[in-house]
């Protein structure tokens, strides 16, 4: 039967499993909503700005596992999204983006609305399509799904031309794709595996890195046996915190620029490293010339590219982490490794974090953003998927909140990206309206997509939004302060009250000024049966620690130092 | 293997539009180098076979074939460098020539087995197949006479037998 090709891709998108498209219309795009109507199971979700539609879908795919949609008109709504793709490419999250073009005959004319979309995005997407038939149509959305899915997951963009939108053309969804040149390696090489159980089973001080392979592979059980079977101490990536419970006895927290003192300890110190679905990104491996020096190097990871790329492997595993894991842990043998974790528990009680509790009674009254995220953890019992940007407020809620729970951390990791944490944290209410979604913010990043609250009140998305107001962009300040001399070059923010901003849009808030107001404000914001925005104004000048210079290596972790502390307050 | 010994990667691709400036974006924007890139049918019905000379220390090189290897439109990417194979590349030099040179250039191009595929009153255009070293010596030989201008094709190469 013949359809348009608006039809063909909503028909597609239905047969994908898709129920929700966070987008935009246009000109470019108009044919395809048009149709929607015609296909209620779709539920698109009008955002207010082709940013937040990516992140909102990115946000929205971590959360779920499934792919997340979003759909934006030609020209400026293409490049609109291009931050958001961006972001979903460098954290592997599984994004289609759909983007109208101008009519065929208009391609390469410089018409109205006109951007070359798959040139732009060609180095931020794993694969792109511009549709010139409507015949391709089905086959195109087929493929484009099996891809960002599939192996490593990473954002798929489809361009449809205008007209193709309004092409008839016979509908058959292909049951299968023919892509001679795609293919992933799920099982791994049997004699790697041996290898590295070997390895493991001679290791006297071990040490597990755990990566977003773990979650997006699902890997949990699989990585919680190895670690107690074989009793290997653990660190994360920022990105792989919540791959593994946070309370666990061996668990030793976020490694890397940000991470904990004992983390970094433990990695400098261990004679063997076994990373598993992660990347060696620099923020968590700083100086690599200086990282883990006595260690040789299990490296598991899906995509063969990674291997070698910023730090050489001495066994590497290329396959599915779940999968090889299974393998894996069938050779592995018991081991205790008693004096490995008695100095390693040695460590962690003589370099801890920095207690919230303990910094604010040294220095009275002022709130502190540690102390915030501990009481959001405290009240939520880490039964809450907590959403952020990036900066200081990304990593107070990476080493303050407790996350006990799998996947309940998103946040932009990759690439960095303010205003990623509201729109993102809407995707993954949308996607998971059972659970309890906390979208961590600066006051600087919640500036980027503020707009978003029109989409969440309009969606009734019941987001908690806490934001970490300082007043500054607080990591830039930051490296300010303790790189260039305390020049706070146009870093401090003159703020609006966030409060009445919220109420502008309907959505209630308070303000917290206060230590002893924590508590209920977080109590109150969790009984609203909707969203409800929180701004904690925080000690401006508080500092992220434990921190590695850049530049350095993991063994130049400065702890809080007394004098800086001293200087803030 | 030497540091920035000269790799060749041949890489059988989807004859579709776009593919080639894939794989141009991919080398910029990984910071890979490109010495020279041929590309044209192969044997099979629409795929392409690319040629791509790079010249940096394997591990590099290795990554180049690793991250050409995951482009969709990409179907195989092999390093042939230790590979007993056949390369060629084609050069047009086009040399001045007076009544005097003349037969002096027709000679050296007879010794390398070159073709001379134009004449005009002040110039000859030389064809010249065969390994890079021999199209830079004959290049060499010809510059005292003056080259007016060389296009070249870049390396395309097969692997030997089979």
């Amino acid at each position: 039967m013949k359809k348009t090709g608006a039809q063909i891709l909503c028909e597609s998108l239905i047969r994908e499993g898709v129920e929700v498209i966070f987008g935009i219309l246009g000109g470019a795009v108009l044919p395809i909503y048009d149709t929607f109507p015609q296909y209620p199971q779709l539920r698109h979700i009008l955002v207010r700005h082709e940013q937040g539609a990516a992140h909102a879908a990115d946000g929205y795919a971590r959360a779920t596992g499934k792919a997340g949609v979003c759909i934006a008109t030609s020209g400026p709504g293409a490049a609109n999204l291009v931050t958001g793709i961006a972001n979903a490419y460098m954290d592997s999250s599984p994004l289609i983006a759909i983007t109208g073009q101008v009519a065929r005959p208009f391609i390469g004319k410089d018409a109205f609305q006109e951007a070359d979309i798959t040139g732009i995005t060609l180095p931020i997407t794993k694969h792109n399509y511009l549709v010139t038939d409507a015949a391709e149509l089905a086959k195109t959305v087929k493929e484009a799904f099996y891809i960002a899915q599939t192996g490593r997951p990473s954002p798929v963009l489809i361009d449809i031309p205008r007209d193709v939108q309004q092409e008839e053309a016979e509908f058959v969804y292909p049951d299968k794709v023919d892509l001679p040149g795609y293919k992933f390696i799920s099982q791994g090489h049997p004699a790697q595996i041996r290898r590295a159980a070997k390895a493991i089973n001679e290791a006297s001080q071990p040490v597990i890195i755990a990566g977003r392979g773990i979650v997006i592979s699902q890997a949990y059980d699989e990585l919680k046996e190895l670690v107690e079977k074989a009793q290997i101490p653990l660190v994360s990536t920022l990105l792989g915190i919540a791959s593994f419970p946070g309370n666990h006895i061996l668990n030793l927290g976020m490694l890397g620029m940000h991470g904990t003192a004992y983390a970094n300890m433990a990695v400098q110190d261990a004679d063997l490293v076994i990373a598993i679905g992660m990347r060696f990104d620099d923020r968590a491996t700083a100086n690599t010339k200086g990282f883990a020096p006595h260690a040789r190097i299990i490296h598991i990871d899906i995509d063969p590219a990674e291997i070698d790329k910023n730090v050489p492997a001495d066994i590497p595993i290329v396959g599915d982490v779940k999968t090889v894991l299974k393998a894996l842990n069938q050779e592995i043998e018991s081991r205790d490794h008693l004096d490995w974790l008695s100095q390693l528990e040695q460590w962690r009680y003589e370099h801890p974090l920095p207690d919230p509790e303990l910094v604010s009674g040294e220095r009275g009254d002022e709130l502190l953003p540690q102390y915030v995220i501990r009481q959001i953890y405290e009240a939520t019992q880490g039964d809450a998927i907590i959403v952020t940007g990036v900066g200081q407020n990304q990593m107070w809620a990476a080493q303050h909140f407790i996350y006990t729970k799998p996947n309940s951390f998103i946040s932009a990791g990759g690439l960095g990206t303010m205003g990623f944490e509201l729109p993102a944290a809407m995707g993954a209410k949308v996607g998971c309206p059972e659970e309890m979604v906390w979208c961590i913010a600066g006051d600087g990043g919640f500036q980027m997509t503020i707009q978003e609250l029109g989409t969440i009140r309009q969606e009734n998305t019941a987001v908690k939004i806490a934001i970490i107001n300082n007043g500054y962009l607080g990591m830039v300040r930051q490296w300010q302060e303790l790189f260039y001399g305390r020049r706070y070059v146009d870093t401090k923010l003159w703020n609006p009250d966030f409060v009445k901003i919220a109420e502008a849009y309907d959505i209630p808030g308070i303000r917290v000024k206060h230590r002893e107001e924590v508590v209920p404000a977080v109590d109150k914001a969790m009984d609203y049966p909707g969203p409800f925005l929180l701004d904690f104004l925080v000690e401006p000048e508080e500092n992220v620690f434990p921190m590695v210079p850049p530049g350095e290596s993991l063994a130049k972790t400065l702890e809080v130092p007394k004098g800086l502390a001293s200087l803030n307050g | 293997m030497n540091s920035n010994t000269k790799h060749t990667l041949v890489a059988l691709v989807e004859d579709k539009p776009g593919v080639l400036n894939r794989v141009a974006s991919l080398f910029r924007r990984r910071g890979f180098n490109i010495q020279s890139l041929a590309v044209g049918s192969s044997e099979q019905p629409g795929l392409s076979r690319m040629t791509i000379v790079v010249a940096d220390d394997s591990t590099v090189v290795e990554q180049v074939r690793k991250q050409l290897d995951k482009l969709i439109n990409v179907v195989k990417v092999s390093d042939i460098t230790d590979e007993d194979t056949v390369a060629r590349e084609l050069a047009l030099i086009k040399v001045k020539a007076t009544a005097s040179t003349r037969s002096e250039i027709i000679q050296i191009v007879d010794v390398f087995r070159a073709n001379i595929v134009d004449v005009a009153l002040d110039s000859l255009t030389v064809e010249v197949t065969g390994d890079e070293d021999k199209v830079e010596s004959l290049i060499k030989l010809l510059r005292g006479f003056g080259i007016k201008e060389i296009s070249r094709t870049g390396r395309i190469a097969l692997t030997r037998g089979a």
